[in-house]
């Protein structure tokens, strides 16, 4: 048994007049190799304790939150990588609801806003449509994402303009349809993103690369975006 | 606080989707198209839904990589089902195939390709080619991310297609009015923590599994059985509980899924002596035999001593001599589930695996429509005004005894979208909302204020740990009947404790302690329909083995232990009386010949 602590952000919006960290301790015996069965482990302790889960295993996206500092996945954080006191808080600069669960509207409302779904001038033929193995390929590092939303709260860009800035996961989604061999929308797309904030607020901060739990590149995607952009102004 | 009649919302809909996973937003796209007014009801976000974890692939007999045909498809499936499936639903689902899948193409699903520019299919456990010969090709995947690529995919059609969210909404009971019809559902908004009424035409429930019933399974935390729960407390009976089927590899000691696509791609399982052991128990299949029946070789080699690691309790999958490239390309999740949860680099180490509970066959009964039924006045289908049922929280049935892999997938699209259709053409012809009855949100608001006044008593997932202790003792791979028959009492005993569930958090806004303990009523009702189910079913059948009736392939009666003669047929349980009821097996398909039951040998 171990004894590890931990300090968390509270905030319950019926009983508290603003939010507050709190320390608590938990006996850990071994088995929590995640931070989320540790979580798990705390709400027994206090049921009040509110966060997202689900999957548990880093494919749905439900439990993104900020762990000492830095933008991640709850069920595929290591507990051996964390030493020390363990600093958890919410996603940053969307608002929070509850503890360590985030208004995520804006976040969605980006996404939306990009058309995120494929657009094909032509008739769809009696059997799929053909895309070669290279076409294919071309949308690995895109279609894997979860929308966990640590990148584009990692992001200062998107903390300054939310509602303005499409985020590094939202530009991640669109590079993915206009990156896809039977998308006939790319002219459509890029127009969208035609103002001085949708897409040109990326400054290649770079914190969304660093902190993707799926390993992906935002920051690529936007380059190549920013790339057509410029030229078709030629 | 205590909730009241006076302080719920009520809001009408035509339709009220119960659940945003594959199957509930195939209905929610087919409906939103047709411009009904619909709410789609979901927990969690939905791309947060199960589905999403799905990795293997989804069937459909396109013949891209050898000839195929649904004939094949159809007869896989049904001995898959080992005959307790009903062959006119599995000809319907096996026949529109690949029509859901070109479709599923079309709205942008990211298959992977052939060099020839179609999509690719792998090999998966049970699908053959030639009624058995060999092992054919017909699992359409996206790496080993299939389900992740198709929940997007569908989620983002409803995008464009302007479906109606409500999301973070947890449905809590059916409404049914003084004929038996469904009008409604009561539903708690987890933000605010208030209570509401959506009135609707039609309800569809597509609330998946219910594996949370168990110590270990692949499940996510929110499977746990809500739509199944919502149809038992109504008087719904829930049909063939006892069948939950074991995936061979769930990594040991996490219980996360290794998709069966590992074994299509040529992943070998090993017993502690290095044995490729399938091959003696299936020579044709080996390791591509159907689910239940690797799990129970696995046990069986773990039982007879051969198992691996310090404490001989787990098998290896070996994928060593697959390549470092067509893992990367074809595996790559697995590639990181390896590392994260056991690590292990599958590229130089097989990994540890243990058959792991992954899948409900049973669950809310429906006909091909998606219509739930039950048995009334002597008639076994009599259709349930107002209420349809798809995905894995229905019993169509197209799985029976066994579920074969990446035909879950594939039931997701063909029902979810039959049911849409069916209930466009449903409302077309039905204009007029009946009536709420007056005490309908009633029996929602004893739940809720059972939990608002409790002041002691037990924490809810104390009970929860008590309902899937049990159940992985006594409904595991192999039962016993005296072991069943203990299950049952220790069920009734923690059903009689559910009561008892304090609530010490009271709060309102996104009160996660209230929503664990409203799911304890559902895992109670499952929990209790598998175990009493499983007891009384004196046969082996699919993934239900019991010791006690186990025989040889070759035993002139009872062939494998199956008892076709008193056991081919459907187990209904109701919750109220904790009673069941039996139906039969529907045996003829819908335009070809009947398969009709054999030994099922691989």
């Amino acid at each position: 048994m171990t004894k590890r602590t931990f300090q968390i952000y509270r905030y319950d919006p019926d009983t508290d007049a603003k939010p507050y960290m709190q320390t608590i301790e938990i006996e850990l015996d071994g088995h929590e190799r995640m931070l989320l069965d540790a979580l798990v482990k705390l709400k027994a302790q206090d049921p009040t304790l509110s966060f997202r889960r689900s999957c548990r295993e880093g494919v749905c996206g439900s439990d993104a939150m900020n762990i000492n500092g830095k933008n991640g996945l709850a069920c595929l954080t290591n507990m051996n990588t964390l030493k020390g006191v363990v600093v958890l808080k919410p996603l940053p600069g969307l608002p929070v609801i509850r503890d360590l669960i985030v208004d995520m509207t804006q976040f969605f409302k980006q996404y939306n806003s990009i058309k995120p779904y494929l657009i094909s001038e032509t008739i769809a033929p009696e059997r799929e449509r053909l895309q070669s193995p290279e076409e294919r390929e071309e949308l690995n590092g895109l279609y894997e994402c979860i929308l966990c939303a640590s990148c584009s709260t990692s992001c200062p860009s998107f903390w300054w303009n939310p509602d303005k800035f499409v985020g590094p996961a939202g530009l991640l989604q669109a590079y993915r349809f206009i990156a896809d061999s039977r998308d006939d929308a790319t002219a459509e797309r890029l127009d969208n993103l035609e103002d001085p904030y949708r897409l040109f607020r990326c400054h290649t901060i770079m914190n969304c690369v660093d902190v993707c739990p799926k390993g992906l590149n935002p920051t690529k995607a936007i380059g190549k975006i920013k790339e057509m952009m410029v030229l078709r102004t030629i | 606080m205590t909730y009241t009649k006076a302080n719920i919302t009520k809001r009408k809909f035509d339709v009220v989707i119960i659940g945003a996973g594959g199957s509930g937003m195939r209905a929610a796209l087919e409906l939103s198209r047709a411009g009904l007014n619909v709410a789609s009801l979901s927990k969690v976000f939905p791309t947060r839904s199960h589905t999403v974890a799905a990795q293997g692939g989804v069937s459909a007999s396109l013949g891209n990589m050898s000839e195929d045909n649904w004939h094949y498809h159809f007869y896989d499936t049904i001995k898959g089902s080992d005959w307790l499936g009903d062959q006119d639903a599995i000809e319907f689902m096996c026949r529109e195939a690949p029509k859901v899948v070109y479709e599923l193409e079309h709205f942008g699903m990211p298959f992977d390709r052939n060099p020839d520019g179609t999509i690719y299919q792998r090999p998966f456990g049970g699908h053959t080619a030639n009624y058995g010969e060999k092992p054919v090709q017909r699992a359409c995947a996206a790496a080993d991310r299939t389900g992740h690529a198709m929940l997007h995919t569908l989620y983002q059609q409803n995008v464009k297609a302007k479906t109606n969210f409500f999301v973070e909404w947890m449905a809590l009971d059916l409404i049914r009015d003084a004929d038996g019809d469904v009008v409604g559902v009561t539903a708690l908004e987890m933000e605010t923590g208030d209570l509401h009424i959506l009135q609707a035409k039609t309800v569809l429930l597509a609330t998946g599994g219910a594996g949370r019933i168990f110590g270990a399974s692949t499940n996510a935390f929110i499977n746990t059985g809500d739509g199944l729960g919502m149809a038992a407390r109504s008087g719904i009976a829930l049909q063939d509980m006892e069948f939950w089927q074991f995936h061979p590899t769930g990594v040991a000691g996490a219980g996360v899924l290794l998709t069966e696509g590992c074994r299509g791609e040529g992943a070998i399982l090993r017993n502690a002596d290095g044995e490729r052991f399938m091959e003696r128990y299936a020579p044709t299949l080996k390791d591509l035999a159907p689910r239940d029946f690797v799990s129970r070789c696995m046990d069986q080699e773990i039982k007879e001593g051969r198992g691996c690691g310090p404490n001989k309790d787990y098998i290896v999958l070996d994928m060593t001599h697959l390549g470092v490239e067509t893992i990367a390309k074809r595996l790559p999740s697995v590639l990181e589930i390896g590392h994260n949860f056991a690590n292990v680099d599958i590229t130089k180490e097989p990994i540890p695996v243990v058959p792991t509970i992954h899948y409900q066959m049973g669950g809310i009964p429906t006909n091909i429509n998606g219509q739930v039924i039950s048995q009334k006045d002597g008639i076994n289908n009599a259709v349930v005004n107002g209420l349809y049922a798809v995905g894995e929280c229905a019993c169509v049935s197209v799985h029976g005894a066994n579920r074969l892999g990446t035909n879950s997938l594939l039931d997701l699209l063909v029902f979810g979208k039959a049911a849409g259709r069916h209930i466009v053409e449903f409302n077309n012809r039905n204009k007029e909302h009946k009536p709420l009855p007056a005490d309908a949100a009633d029996k929602t608001l004893e739940r809720l204020n059972q939990l608002e006044s409790s002041t002691e008593g037990t924490y809810s997932q104390d009970i929860a740990a008590d309902i899937r202790a049990a159940m992985q003792l006594h409904a595991g791979v192999f039962r016993t009947q005296v072991s069943m028959d203990e299950g049952v009492q220790k069920i009734a005993e923690i059903r009689s404790r559910v009561g008892s569930i304090t609530l010490k958090d009271k709060s309102k806004v996104f009160n996660t302690a209230r929503i664990e303990a409203l799911e304890v009523d559902n895992l109670i009702e499952v929990a209790q329909a598998t175990m009493v189910s499983a007891a009384a079913r004196r046969e082996c059948r699919g993934a239900h083995t019991v010791y006690d009736y186990e025989h040889p392939a070759d035993h002139a009666e009872f062939p494998l232990g199956r008892n076709d003669k008193e056991w081919m047929k459907h187990t209904l349980w109701y919750s109220e009386g904790n009673r069941l009821a039996y139906k039969p097996v529907n045996l003829k398909p819908l335009t070809v010949d009947s398969v009709p039951p054999k030994v099922r040998t691989f």
